[in-house]
């Protein structure tokens, strides 16, 4: 059993940022993420870290910190400034038995990986080539000045490749299961990590000592309602419950927020199942408009529930542009909760 | 498949004289004082151009603790008493003539099958470079249980996927498309993989399988095992991001990735005048900080000998290395390319060093195989290629829903809801 040890297999002592939970402890969203890496690491030899900065430095964000210490070198390897280079080495890596795990230092430079990614990984198991069993993890997401190259969300590049799945967690709960479920993944899954949620003190939690997954591809309904279904995830499923809260507060309306969890595959039928009881649909998210997510499910709701539809399906989104950085225009790019609240009360209204 | 075959002892006469190892003192020797195999010293090959490619820059590059002081026989486990020449027996010098000369027949029955429009997509020969991937893939350790060595061939090494054990009727039903091929018809020619043969098919973009590889490489170090990675690159591919990015991650972590760089002189229509500024492709080998050696592609016991070199130094942990081998290629991209850019004479000149004739010659003038012993092995080729074409002409194309298996190792893809039999949108 990889939690609640203290010994590990090498007859050391766990460091203590990665106890939390094992002493009964609150996690963050980062170190949810952190523990779920470290205890995947005991529990299989066969995983291994691979990306920047991730070994003494222990990354950008602090994830791996401690862990070249304790899983050696050749399991926590420092990369050149190469993430096509490896990423594809994981495919290899992967082909032969192993399941690495690789960090992008921010996911807006998997664009650079996009060759490996969408050519090589995602068609192998298709094309006869074996598996590749890999996570490509890493932060994303705006609100935080990070300006156009560190605020991205590059989840819909990857959406339209068969082959990858694309897991998108909002809670440390989720995000310590749903890693886990990646790493046994005998498909590639890209692993995305709101950077604004890493160590956002609302989101602290006790997590479970018992070992455990949040399956793939199974969205969650976040908070029930009956007059409105929200379909988000990421950093907007906590905008969403707190445009919910208010809408409740002032007008009586009682939103149903549904966390995608896992954007590929797509969990259609909780989406379904949620706009048949509301029959009304709102998708937020933190992505820009055109070719978002939204546009997807909007086509999915009409193929399978049009008739229970008792307003047209709108979306709020991030605006059509690159991320700015300087505070007031970041603000005015990224959907906020009044834009949520406008929107719910001209769909119920309808 | 070879199965060998009893061959008389021939006098032991070594032809090859290893290169003196020591660090810089030959360097990788680029062969100017090399000795030929036929016993003669080496004129060195001449490029078209007329560039001396094989008496420059000796010394240039670095000949880290080469493992060359030993003899090959003792590298190769032949007995010395067996031994005639590169360490090899003469039993596996008639295994490298069978896989030449099987790498040149399953191309011509492929060409006749093209033309009779049987062959689905593009048809991509290897003509006069055989000895490139026959020779280098020669030098590894082949097995058939997922332990040995693992290539990554490109998509002129036919030769080398061949010796790794890839059938010849795989490689036909591949370009045939067929259901049964080892794709399920998703993908063509040489694009497929055997793990437990230990070959890896590479994608059409160029580069990632250095990456790949790399990785490959990467997992051998990480559980101790003495195997090496070997992956072929045209000299287009050399200029990809990915060839960078790939080799670079296996040259710093000192992996043992063999990188072979098959200079055919054309990718596609652009000649390497076009496609890089060095003068040759194994000075790269300097800037990537690792071991570099370069040889006549033609001479296929010359491929042999270096890949050996290289692919003892990554199983000894002494790291990657870049190789390059001269050769050309004499058909066009594929079958289709008329080749209009190619200089006149310049196909004629490289005919007339045709590897399969040279090697021929060495076995013949050096007593190393009587004309009836290579009649009889081309004989039984001849007659395993016929067969493979009755075979793979025999197989059935794919059913059409098997394009949606495999996407997910989980999940089912869905039908077209248009294609049910009462066409159903809430089914999609």
């Amino acid at each position: 059993m990889a939690t609640a040890t203290k010994e590990s297999k090498r007859g050391r002592e766990r460091p203590e940022h990665v106890r939390h939970t094992e002493l009964g402890k609150p996690v963050t969203f980062l170190e949810a993420i952190r523990e779920a890496l470290w205890e995947e690491m005991e529990r299989d030899d066969a995983v291994f870290l691979m990306g920047e900065d991730i070994g003494v430095y222990g990354g950008a964000f602090k994830v791996t910190e401690g862990f070249v210490d304790y899983f050696g070198p050749e399991r926590v390897i420092d990369t050149p400034i190469s993430e096509a280079g490896f990423t594809g080495a994981a495919a290899g890596a992967a082909h032969m038995g192993l399941r690495p795990v690789v960090e992008m230092q921010f996911m807006d430079f998997v664009s650079c990986a996009y060759e490996p990614l969408t050519n090589y990984i995602a068609t192998s198991r298709w094309r006869g080539s074996g598996p590749v069993p890999m996570v490509v993890r890493g932060p994303v997401g705006g609100g935080v000045r990070g300006g156009p190259f560190h605020s991205q969300n590059p989840e819909m590049a990857f959406f339209h490749t068969p082959g990858l799945k694309i897991v998108y967690p909002s809670t440390a709960y989720d995000a310590k299961g749903l890693l886990k479920a990646a790493i046994r993944d005998d498909d590639p899954v890209l692993f995305f990590e709101h950077k604004k949620l890493y160590r956002l003190p609302a989101l602290r939690e006790v997590l479970p000592q018992e070992d455990y997954v949040v399956p793939l591809g199974q969205a969650r309904v976040h908070r029930e309602g009956s007059d409105l279904t929200i379909v988000t995830y990421g950093m907007m499923v906590h905008e969403s419950l707190k445009a919910a809260e208010q809408l409740a507060e002032e007008d009586g309306v009682q939103v149903e927020v549904v966390d995608l969890r896992t954007l590929l595959p797509l969990d259609e039928d909780a989406i379904i199942a949620s706009v048949k009881k509301t029959n009304r649909l709102l998708v937020v998210h933190e992505d820009t408009r055109t070719g978002g997510i939204a546009g997807e499910i909007a086509m999915r709701v009409n193929e399978k529930a049009f008739e229970w539809l008792d307003a047209p399906i709108l979306r709020v989104t991030a605006i059509d542009t690159p991320v700015p950085y300087s505070p007031p225009l970041e603000d005015y790019f990224l959907p906020q909760v009044a834009d949520i609240v406008a929107a719910a009360r001209y769909l119920v209204k309808y | 498949m070879w199965t060998g075959g009893a061959s008389s002892p021939a006098p032991a006469r070594r032809g090859c004289k290893t290169r003196t190892g020591g660090r810089g003192r030959e360097g990788a020797g680029l062969g100017a004082a090399r000795v030929g195999h036929s016993g003669k010293p080496s004129r060195g090959l001449t490029l078209f151009t007329g560039l001396p490619i094989m008496s420059a820059d000796r010394g240039r590059y670095r000949g880290l603790d080469r493992i060359g002081d030993k003899p090959m026989a003792e590298q190769t486990g032949v007995a010395a008493s067996d031994e005639v020449v590169a360490g090899l027996s003469r039993e596996q010098l008639h295994e490298i003539y069978y896989y030449l000369w099987l790498t040149r027949q399953v191309e011509q029955v492929l060409t006749n099958l093209y033309r009779q429009n049987k062959v689905i997509g593009g048809l991509y020969r290897s003509l006069g470079q055989e000895a490139t991937a026959v020779g280098s893939a020669y030098a590894l350790r082949r097995r058939t249980d997922g332990t040995g060595d693992v290539i990554s061939p490109a998509i002129r090494d036919l030769g080398a996927l061949l010796l790794m054990g890839a059938r010849p009727v795989e490689v036909m039903r591949q370009y045939m498309a067929k259901g049964d091929s080892p794709t399920g018809g998703r993908e063509q020619n040489v694009h497929f993989t055997d793990y437990r043969k230990g070959y890896i098919g590479l994608i059409s973009h160029l580069g990632v399988m250095i990456e790949v590889m790399a990785g490959v490489a990467l997992s051998f170090r990480i559980r101790g095992e003495d195997r090496v990675a070997l992956v072929y690159s045209g000299d287009g591919m050399t200029s990809t991001g990915a060839f960078h990015e790939g080799f670079n991650l296996a040259a710093v972590r000192r992996l043992p990735l063999v990188v072979i760089v098959e200079n055919n002189q054309y990718a596609y229509s652009t000649p390497v005048s076009k496609q890089t500024a060095v003068k040759s492709f194994v000075d790269k080998a300097e800037g990537y900080g690792v071991y570099g050696e370069r040889c006549d592609g033609n001479d296929v016991l010359a491929v042999y000998e270096m890949t050996k070199r290289a692919v003892e130094r990554a199983r000894a942990g002494e790291g990657a290395s870049l190789l390059e081998v001269i050769t050309y290629r004499r058909k066009g991209h594929a079958e289709h390319d008329a080749q209009a850019y190619v200089p006149p004479g310049e196909i004629e000149y490289w005919e007339a060093r045709d590897p399969i004739d040279r090697f021929e010659k060495q076995l013949l003038e050096n007593g190393w195989a009587t004309r009836q012993e290579l009649e009889s092995i081309r004989a039984r080729v001849d007659e395993e290629v016929d067969r493979a074409r009755d075979e793979a002409e025999a197989s059935p194309l794919p059913e059409p829903d098997a394009a949606l298996d495999g996407v997910y190792g989980d999940r089912p893809t869905a039908r077209p809801w248009t294609r049910l039999a009462v066409p159903d949108p809430h089914y999609a």
